[in-house]
């Protein structure tokens, strides 16, 4: 028997296939502008390896859960990437998910979610802000991490997705080094994040969702966080497994 | 026999809404008096004995917060625009048709709201001291209530004499206790009823004329719901996780929140708001010598948290987490609601300190972050 988990987030879709209690299988898509798609293609492309509703069941997560519709059931992210970082880690401590337009933070204790905190309906320290600005700046993630490590420290103040991006203008218009741009960036990423985390303390930090392999990130918000911040690259499906979790949870 | 215009747009208005303004249309034509009241600090007794029907006014909506934010800021409690948005736009029957609003100085956005409100309705605002603390407290609030009775006679050319304030007290304790008896339904596990039916029920009373006729609308749920219950009916299931509901008036959430969390695996088991057994289970003593005394001083006994300090609701809100076997407590806070924002704190440290989850929610009345409520929601209940 096969769990397979599914996380449709806002800008990426993640599954995991769990088999023996290990992770088995993953899978990465754009979520794109049809959940309910991207929910088919998923199953149609684990189909093609033989996994299907007759050997594996399948629960959901993430903003798009309720458009898979052969999912035995939902479970919220926050209790998802809750179960997966207690599967990757396997420690106490507090996850950060930075999703594409959520950030949570989540407090686990022998592997169960103690409290959570999510930001609220604005963008500031999601995925979503640093996609517009590596789009304004023309950068990939990586090249944007890159850079950023050559910076000199300046300060983007606006906390606003929209009107950081004004500020970024205004700063290519003077001139203002990309890398420069680019440390001011992550930067505020860093700061939304923290402030947000400071709600739910602990005395290690678990990096879960797309920046997991962003060595320059763990770095920068270790230093802001004043512990330990530790990743692996599994932890981009933290959710999926967590959700495939659920699925073996609920066969007993 | 007077005659009272409809609204402007009263054509363009959905039926339930038109027999709500032809209602209180014939309320007045029948020489009915009434009052819009905001707030559980009015004291209705005083409204009751002068035959002035207390009624509530409509604000629970976001339909008419665009039009508010013609004149009020945007960054104001969702509760204040749409009770001005309402009178503004001629929307709501009962504002529309209310002789006279009464308001009190609970907190700051509201207060000056009323200074506007006034110019589009007569508002009498009622001054609320700051604390029940102080010794001169009740004598103030009993000071207020007296110039309410003044102002009411003087109004309506009519004379509120103790007897009529008695038989007052006596009607709304009958009304409280049926409230009770309706809150307490949810004691037993699994309870007898979903929150969410008695949040309705309790708006729909709000919006009703005649006191009696609330009274007996209660009786008649309470009984149905017990006999079924009795009868081995069981709407709601054991295995619902059970939440008490605290923070700002709930009636504007019903949806956004209530409905959320009954349809994710919970069930409100008790409303810790200012219309539920907080303020409901405060009987008047109706044979009290001096009755105007008495319902002064009951009235200002509500914890509300524009008062300062505001340690009674705690001790009341610990209360009912243990009454109601409470798995978890969920805190709505209106947007911009200081108060309540800020006591949240306190709120969260008590709850949490007897072992049990917490999880509050800053909101308004717009769409905009439903499934981030709804996500919040139901990964509260998930971890319970």
């Amino acid at each position: 028997m096969y769990q397979v988990g599914i996380d449709i987030g806002s800008s990426a879709a993640k599954a995991a296939v769990l088999k023996d209690g290990a992770v088995f299988r993953t899978l990465l898509l754009n979520t794109g502008f049809n959940s309910r798609k991207t929910a088919d293609e998923i199953y149609d492309m684990l189909a093609a390896d033989g996994i299907t509703k007759e050997n594996a069941d399948y629960v959901a997560t993430g903003y798009g859960r309720v458009s898979v519709p052969y999912a035995d059931r939902s479970v919220t992210e926050i209790t998802c990437h809750g179960k997966g970082a207690w599967f990757l880690f396997g420690k106490n401590g507090s996850v950060i998910d930075i999703g594409g337009q959520d950030t949570k933070g989540i407090a686990l204790k022998n592997g169960r979610v103690m409290k959570f905190i999510m930001n609220d309906k604005c963008s500031a320290g999601t995925g979503k802000f640093l996609e517009v600005m590596t789009n304004r700046l023309g950068l990939t993630m990586e090249e944007l991490s890159l850079l950023a490590k050559k910076g000199n420290p300046i300060t983007i103040s606006s906390m606003c997705t929209v009107f950081a991006e004004s500020e970024v203008i205004s700063l290519i218009g003077k001139g203002t080094p990309r890398e420069d741009i680019a440390y001011g960036v992550i930067e505020s990423v860093v700061t939304k994040v923290v402030q947000l985390i400071a709600q739910v303390p602990g005395d290690q930090y678990f990096l879960t969702g797309g920046l997991c392999e962003d060595s320059y990130i763990l770095g920068r918000l270790s230093h802001a966080l004043k512990a330990p911040v530790e990743s692996t690259p599994l932890a981009r499906y933290a959710g999926a497994i967590g959700a495939a979790l659920m699925a073996s949870e609920q066969k007993g | 026999m007077a005659n009272y215009d409809l609204p402007k747009l009263f054509d363009e208005f959905v039926d339930a809404r038109k027999n709500g303004f032809l209602a209180a249309k014939e309320f007045k034509e029948n020489g009915g008096r009434l009052a819009g009241c905001l707030c559980s600090y009015t004291p209705q007794e005083v409204l009751d004995a002068g035959g002035i029907a207390a009624v509530s006014l409509c604000g629970t909506s976001n339909e008419t917060i665009p039009d508010a934010e013609k004149v009020l800021p945007k960054n104001l409690c969702p509760l204040i625009k749409g009770t001005y948005g309402f009178a503004f736009t001629e929307k709501c029957p009962y504002t529309y048709f209310s002789d006279i609003i009464i308001g009190e100085t609970t907190c700051d956005g509201k207060k000056k709201m009323y200074e506007l409100l006034n110019e589009l309705k007569e508002t009498y605002v009622m001054h609320l001291p700051q604390s029940q603390d102080r010794p001169y407290a009740s004598d103030i609030w009993y000071e207020e209530v007296r110039l309410l009775k003044e102002k009411l006679e003087q109004k309506f050319n009519i004379t509120i004499t103790d007897e009529d304030l008695r038989k007052a007290v006596h009607t709304r304790n009958r009304l409280r206790r049926a409230l009770c008896d309706m809150y307490q339904l949810q004691e037993t596990c699994p309870p007898a009823m979903h929150g969410t039916e008695m949040m309705l029920a309790l708006q729909k009373g709000g919006f009703t004329f005649d006191v009696e006729k609330q009274i007996e609308h209660v009786e008649t749920l309470v009984a149905e719901r017990k006999a079924a219950y009795e009868a081995g009916e069981r709407p709601v299931p054991a295995s619902a996780k059970r939440i008490l509901l605290t923070g700002c008036p709930s009636g504007g959430v019903i949806q956004k929140v209530g409905m959320v969390v009954e349809n994710n695996g919970g069930v409100l088991v008790c409303l810790d708001d200012c219309g539920g057994e907080r303020t409901r289970s405060r009987m008047i003593d109706e044979n009290a010598e001096d009755i105007l005394r008495a319902i002064s001083d009951s009235y200002l006994g509500i914890h509300c948290s524009v008062m300062t300090p505001n340690d009674g609701r705690l001790e009341n809100t610990k209360k009912m987490i243990e009454k109601y076997k409470a798995d978890g407590v969920i805190e709505v806070v209106l947007q911009a609601c200081h108060t309540f924002n800020v006591e949240a704190y306190k709120t969260r440290e008590m709850v949490e300190d007897m072992g049990v989850p917490y999880l509050k929610l800053e909101t308004d009345y717009s769409t905009t972050d439903s499934g981030q409520i709804e996500t919040r929601i139901a990964a509260f209940l998930e971890l319970l």
